[in-house]
């Protein structure tokens, strides 16, 4: 059994990372990594909520009439989401100005019904749980990686601490803070791991 | 009062409309909708399709989640409760919609319909009502910021499409191909969009 949690953690981490692999929730992904602290938040958001709406929908999987399914688990998503966006209002107000409206955009990312629909509908409360857990932190891993590279680029800070003596050599790129920054950056993500994928495919 | 009251109604209506296509492209500078971009720009005719309905749907919800907010959330003081009533009223207007023109229209339906449980998830939607609570707008401001945030979103998907059929001829590298090419071709229209900001401020 421990085998088979390890299994779902690798999938959802790696081999089926949702954001490389599936291409799912990026709309978040790409508006919040102007900041690594914004988006440690938003990867709180998203692995708590993705864990918890696998679990709920697993465990309710066998009362849940299928025609209104989809209105149910939208329900589920949003409720947590709201416990999540008034956590944040209260821990870090600073942060909920800026990332507020993405936070509430939770609920539309398609992980999160991407993972009830597939995995958390046909399996039992526990892997649910770990599998939305694994799907949430493959999603935080890559969404880390981009906005260490575009505050580092964009600002020469790290968590809103400056790089030493940054003003001596460093220059500051700001298209990497404005939105092309994120696509471009992105984009490059999007190669370099489909690259491999393509190359492990054909070995 | 609001700051845009002394502006004549259409002036206002206009400008506003022109700055959610243009200057605050919720594609292309606000990041919104891509997951259905990204899935459905792979040809010209279903990316206006989609984008059709986008346009009446967005126009439409954010009217009616302005409505719900300010005569029903915010005199009972039950604010916190907005993401999950905007969530529901999209969702059942979007079921609506698609009940209605599946009696009235079947060329319509076929045109539109086969788009709309797509749109209850494209983030696009919900994402308009929710900013436009950051600003203070009246009724019919919210519902040009509506109907404008959905026109960008047609502009930007259709032109993406566009260009993704003439890139379909050509050979890209393995790891390129779908998801990377488009997102350069979106960041590369999103570097000409900045040329728009700052041209009105609101």
């Amino acid at each position: 059994m421990a085998s088979s949690y390890g299994k779902i953690l690798k999938d959802g981490l790696l081999v089926e990372n949702p954001i490389f692999r599936q291409v799912l929730g990026i709309c978040s992904a790409l508006a919040v990594t102007n900041l690594v602290t914004n988006t440690l938040f938003m990867s709180f958001g998203v692995t708590f909520t993705t864990a918890l709406t696998s679990f709920t929908i697993s465990l309710l999987r066998n009362y849940i009439p299928v025609r209104i399914r989809m209105i149910v688990q939208v329900i589920i998503i949003a409720a947590y989401v709201m416990m999540i966006d008034i956590l944040i209002k209260a821990v870090a107000p600073d942060v909920h100005r800026f990332i507020g409206p993405y936070v509430g955009l939770i609920i539309t990312n398609c992980i999160i019904m991407g993972r009830a629909e597939a995995f958390a509908s046909q399996n039992k409360p526990l892997p649910s749980l770990v599998d939305g857990l694994a799907n949430g932190l493959g999603y935080s891993v890559v969404l880390i990686a981009i906005a260490v590279v575009r505050e580092v680029m964009g600002f020469g800070t790290i968590l809103g601490v400056a790089l030493p003596a940054r003003d001596l050599w460093w220059t500051q790129w700001t298209i990497m803070v404005m939105p092309p920054g994120a696509f471009f950056m992105f984009a490059i993500m999007t190669w370099i791991a489909r690259a491999r994928l393509v190359k492990q495919e054909a070995s | 009062m609001t700051p845009l009251a002394d502006m004549s109604l259409l002036s206002s209506f206009l400008l506003i409309f022109v700055s959610a296509a243009f200057t605050d492209n919720i594609l292309l500078a606000r990041f919104l909708g891509m997951c259905s971009c990204l899935g459905v720009s792979k040809k010209v005719d279903t990316s206006i399709g989609l984008g059709t309905a986008v346009i009446f749907v967005t126009a439409c919800t954010a009217a009616l989640n302005y409505l719900v907010y300010r005569y029903l959330l915010v005199p009972l003081g039950l604010d916190y409760l907005r993401l999950i009533t905007f969530i529901v009223v999209i969702a059942a207007f979007t079921q609506f919609v698609e009940m209605v023109i599946e009696r009235v229209s079947e060329k319509l339906y076929n045109a539109l319909g086969i788009f709309l449980p797509l749109i209850t998830v494209n983030c696009a939607i919900l994402g308009i009502s929710l900013f436009m609570l950051n600003k203070p707008y009246s009724f019919l401001q919210a519902f040009s910021f509506g109907l404008g945030g959905g026109f960008g979103w047609f502009l930007a998907i259709t032109l993406i499409g566009a260009i993704r059929e003439r890139i379909n001829e050509a050979t890209l590298p393995r790891g390129l191909e779908g998801p990377g090419i488009t997102l350069i071709i979106i960041g590369i229209m999103a570097l000409g969009f900045i040329g728009f900001s700052g041209m009105i401020k609101i």
